[in-house]
């Protein structure tokens, strides 16, 4: 199943908090909640793997100096992905307060 | 999956782990940065056994560890976060785990990093699934007070029915705790209801076991957050990753190098003083030309191996690799490679041995496969002395514009050769010959954390007796065999024979000559003749040894400093033929050869080191060999 950006139940305009998005859109700074990974198969289950299952909070923290790869911060620890790993995780995006 | 049959090849020295004398073997598991290797290190004192798994290019270790009931064996399985294989690769923990490479591990130690614990027990929950024994060993216990992070100990072992024990790695606290709890293994106690089998359901599990425990999570790290915002900022950056570079390669190609002279003088030394003092006999000068040049050969690597992972795993271990990595992961990416593969590659272009050597930083199988098979590209400090001859010989010493002349551009240009052709060769293996699934890329960013020097200095005393037992003694063996090749049959000196003229002689006469001779037809499209194939032969002993052979086959009797001199004998016209020694295009095809081929027969015995078996040496030297040759052969024939 894949969101459309003009067409989330979770309401908000892009950009917004509590919006869907994807990781690697989501920006620098950003906070999500993971909602799933897009797909299956051996990267979905290795993003898995590495702790990125539903109900995680994830940290957008920065981008390399070439836009890749980026920063993530979850579970304790900062993992870097490129973007074609970090775009198949969506996430529910939380407001600052939230975060 | 594949079943569990035993793997087809099974190298000697990559022998079954510990089948001695039936001693309780464990298996540690944890993910990497989680103090694994330290503690490995603390339960058995070092005293590791190393090797690669049979089949893949992924190290083992293992080693003895006393415990209060007597001896045990210990098995350190690769990192990993998970011990779900994507790639075949990626298999050998879980299939140590499942003794398919000997014995079945009695018992396992999940080595969890107590500041990042969901992660670990998720682990844990994959080794109970298995239907291991385990006990959780948790790490970094001090660390995660001090940043105010808590955890009921007591509470952790009554969830997870599994002992718990803390340790603090490096400064030997927990260590005789856990020495005990090996001991009493056969009591452990395992959970009665399996964890769960899904990562979403695993995480979930430790979750709720977490927050039972009162675990308040530690706060965040202060020195990483100050020293990331410079060190990742997208200008301060690589900023400081250029400066690291310069320093580094500083290091390894100057800092290396007055140690290095010393022992190369030495061992040189030694030689001449055995040529002196006993009689000139066949076992002389085996002992001076064969053995002690030959482990002069050999030594003269140490100090470069030494520094080049003092250097390497210092900055592991405080945790900058990462960020260099991630800093230039792009770079590697549009290559098929990643951040971590540019150690190797810079490290090579001081020398390619311990180049290869550093492709253990690279976790992918596959990529450090691609990495140290094209290494060998990268323009090594021991192809200068050749390329200086030959171009101050036969380039012109002319301004072209600016301050460039064509020798330093010929110079430049062999340099930016060399690593445009790894870097190609490396995208064309990614494509072709080592395409496989594309597994994903991750990197963590560990926290900054100080490293212990004894820890350091043991790991690089690993490495360095390593490289002498296993890639040592080949170079000692080519060597000698190379300094016969070279004096065999062997003639007398002739009365009023100049000692110049009888090396020569000898060396005209010799197996190596013949050898010369015999593979005239390879090369002579490239316009080299029989004594430049004598060099070829010889220099493959070492790159730089070609200059001082070829002084010897045109009996040259100046200094072997003394470039020009030498230079000039090869450019002037042979007094037999009246055609000059080496023509300009044969020179040129020269220069590319020497860019080119795998012309070095310890880089061959570091391939068949740490890929553990001859098909990759071979490779690596065959397709090297054809790529040289067809180089020389297209400078030649575009230069006539």
């Amino acid at each position: 199943m894949r969101l459309s950006r003009n067409n989330h139940p979770a309401g908000g305009a892009p950009g917004s908090e509590g919006h869907l998005a994807d990781l690697a859109r989501a920006g620098p700074g950003a906070a999500g909640v993971v909602r799933d990974i897009e797909g299956n198969g051996a990267t979905a289950e290795r993003l898995r793997a590495l702790g990125f299952v539903p109900g995680t909070e994830v940290r957008y923290l920065r981008r390399a100096p070439l836009g890749e790869p980026l920063v993530f911060e979850l579970r304790g620890f900062r993992l870097c992905l490129r973007r074609p790993e970090a775009r198949r995780i969506r996430i529910r995006r939380l407001s600052p307060a939230e975060a | 999956m594949k079943s569990c049959a035993a793997p087809a090849e099974r190298p000697r020295d990559a022998a079954r782990p510990a089948d001695r004398g039936g001693r309780p073997l464990f298996a540690l598991v944890g993910s990497p940065n989680s103090g694994k290797t330290t503690l490995f290190n603390a339960l058995t004192g070092h005293r590791a056994r190393t090797g690669n798994y049979p089949g893949v290019t992924v190290e083992r270790r293992e080693g003895p560890a006393r415990t209060p009931g007597g001896e045990v064996e210990l098995l350190d399985l690769p990192g990993s976060y998970s011990l779900h294989a994507l790639a075949e690769d990626e298999r050998v923990a879980v299939a140590a785990l499942q003794g398919e490479y000997g014995r079945r591990p009695d018992a396992v130690l999940v080595v969890a990093d107590s500041t990042t614990l969901e992660r670990s027990l998720a682990l844990l929950a994959e080794v109970l699934a298995l239907g291991h024994r385990a006990c959780l060993v948790l790490t970094m216990v001090d660390e995660l007070k001090a940043r105010g992070g808590e955890l009921d100990l007591a509470r952790l072992q009554a969830e997870l029915r599994v002992p718990v024990v803390p340790v603090v790695g490096h400064r030997g606290l927990g260590i005789d705790d856990l020495r005990q709890r090996l001991a009493e293994w056969k009591s452990w106690t395992r959970p009665e209801l399996l964890p769960p089998d899904t990562p979403e359901a695993r995480f979930a599990w430790a979750d709720a076991i977490l927050a039972r425990c009162r675990r308040r999570r530690p706060g965040p790290h202060p020195w990483t957050r100050r020293l990331d915002a410079l060190l990742l900022h997208p200008v301060a950056g690589p900023l400081v990753f250029l400066v690291f570079v310069a320093a580094f390669f500083q290091a390894i190609f100057s800092w290396a190098g007055p140690v290095m002279d010393l022992f190369a003088g030495a061992l040189e030394g030694a030689a001449d003083w055995t040529l002196a003092t006993f009689p000139d006999s066949l076992l002389t000068r085996l002992l001076a030309d064969g053995i002690l040049r030959g482990v002069g050969a050999v030594v003269v690597f140490l100090p470069q191996i030494a520094l080049l992972f003092t250097v390497i795993l210092f900055l592991e271990a405080c945790g900058y690799m990462a960020r260099a990595a991630f800093v230039v992961d792009r770079l590697f990416g549009w290559i098929g490679l990643e951040g971590r593969c540019f150690v190797a590659l810079l490290s090579s272009y001081a020398c390619a041995v311990p180049g290869i050597l550093a492709t253990r930083t690279i976790p992918s199988p596959r990529d450090r496969l691609a990495t140290l098979l094209v290494a060998p590209f990268a323009t090594c400090s021991a192809r200068l002395p050749v390329y200086a001859l030959l171009i101050a010989a036969f380039i012109p010493d002319e301004r072209v514009f600016g301050p460039f002349t064509w020798q330093g551009l010929t110079l430049l240009g062999l340099y930016l050769a060399g690593g445009l052709t790894a870097v190609l060769f490396a995208a064309l293996f990614k494509r072709g010959l080592l395409r496989g699934a594309t597994l994903p890329f991750y990197l963590e960013l560990p926290p900054y954390r100080m490293p212990r020097l004894r820890v350091i200095a043991l790991q690089v005393w690993d490495r360095l007796w390593m490289f002498l037992r296993r890639a040592g003694t080949i170079i000692l063996g080519a060597s000698v065999l190379l300094w016969a090749l070279l004096t065999f049959p062997g003639i007398e000196r002739s009365p009023g024979q100049s000692e110049a003229e009888h090396r020569r002689e000898v060396l005209e006469h010799s197996y190596a000559a013949r050898l010369g001779k015999a593979v005239e037809p390879v090369f002579e499209p490239l316009g080299f003749d029989w004594r430049i194939n004598v060099g070829l032969i010889a220099s493959q002993a070492a790159r730089e040894v070609m200059v001082s052979t070829l002084a010897q086959v045109y009996a040259w009797e100046g200094d072997e400093e003394d470039l020009q001199g030498l230079g000039e004998i090869l450019r002037a016209p042979d007094p037999r033929t009246g055609r000059p020694r080496l023509a300009f295009p044969s020179a040129l095809a020269l220069l590319a050869w020497f860019a080119y081929s795998l012309q070095c027969v310890s880089t061959l015995a570091v391939l068949r080191r740490e890929t553990r078996s001859w098909k990759w040496p071979a490779f690596a030297f065959a397709y090297m060999f054809a790529t040289g040759w067809l180089a020389a052969w297209v400078v030649h024939t575009l230069a006539s």
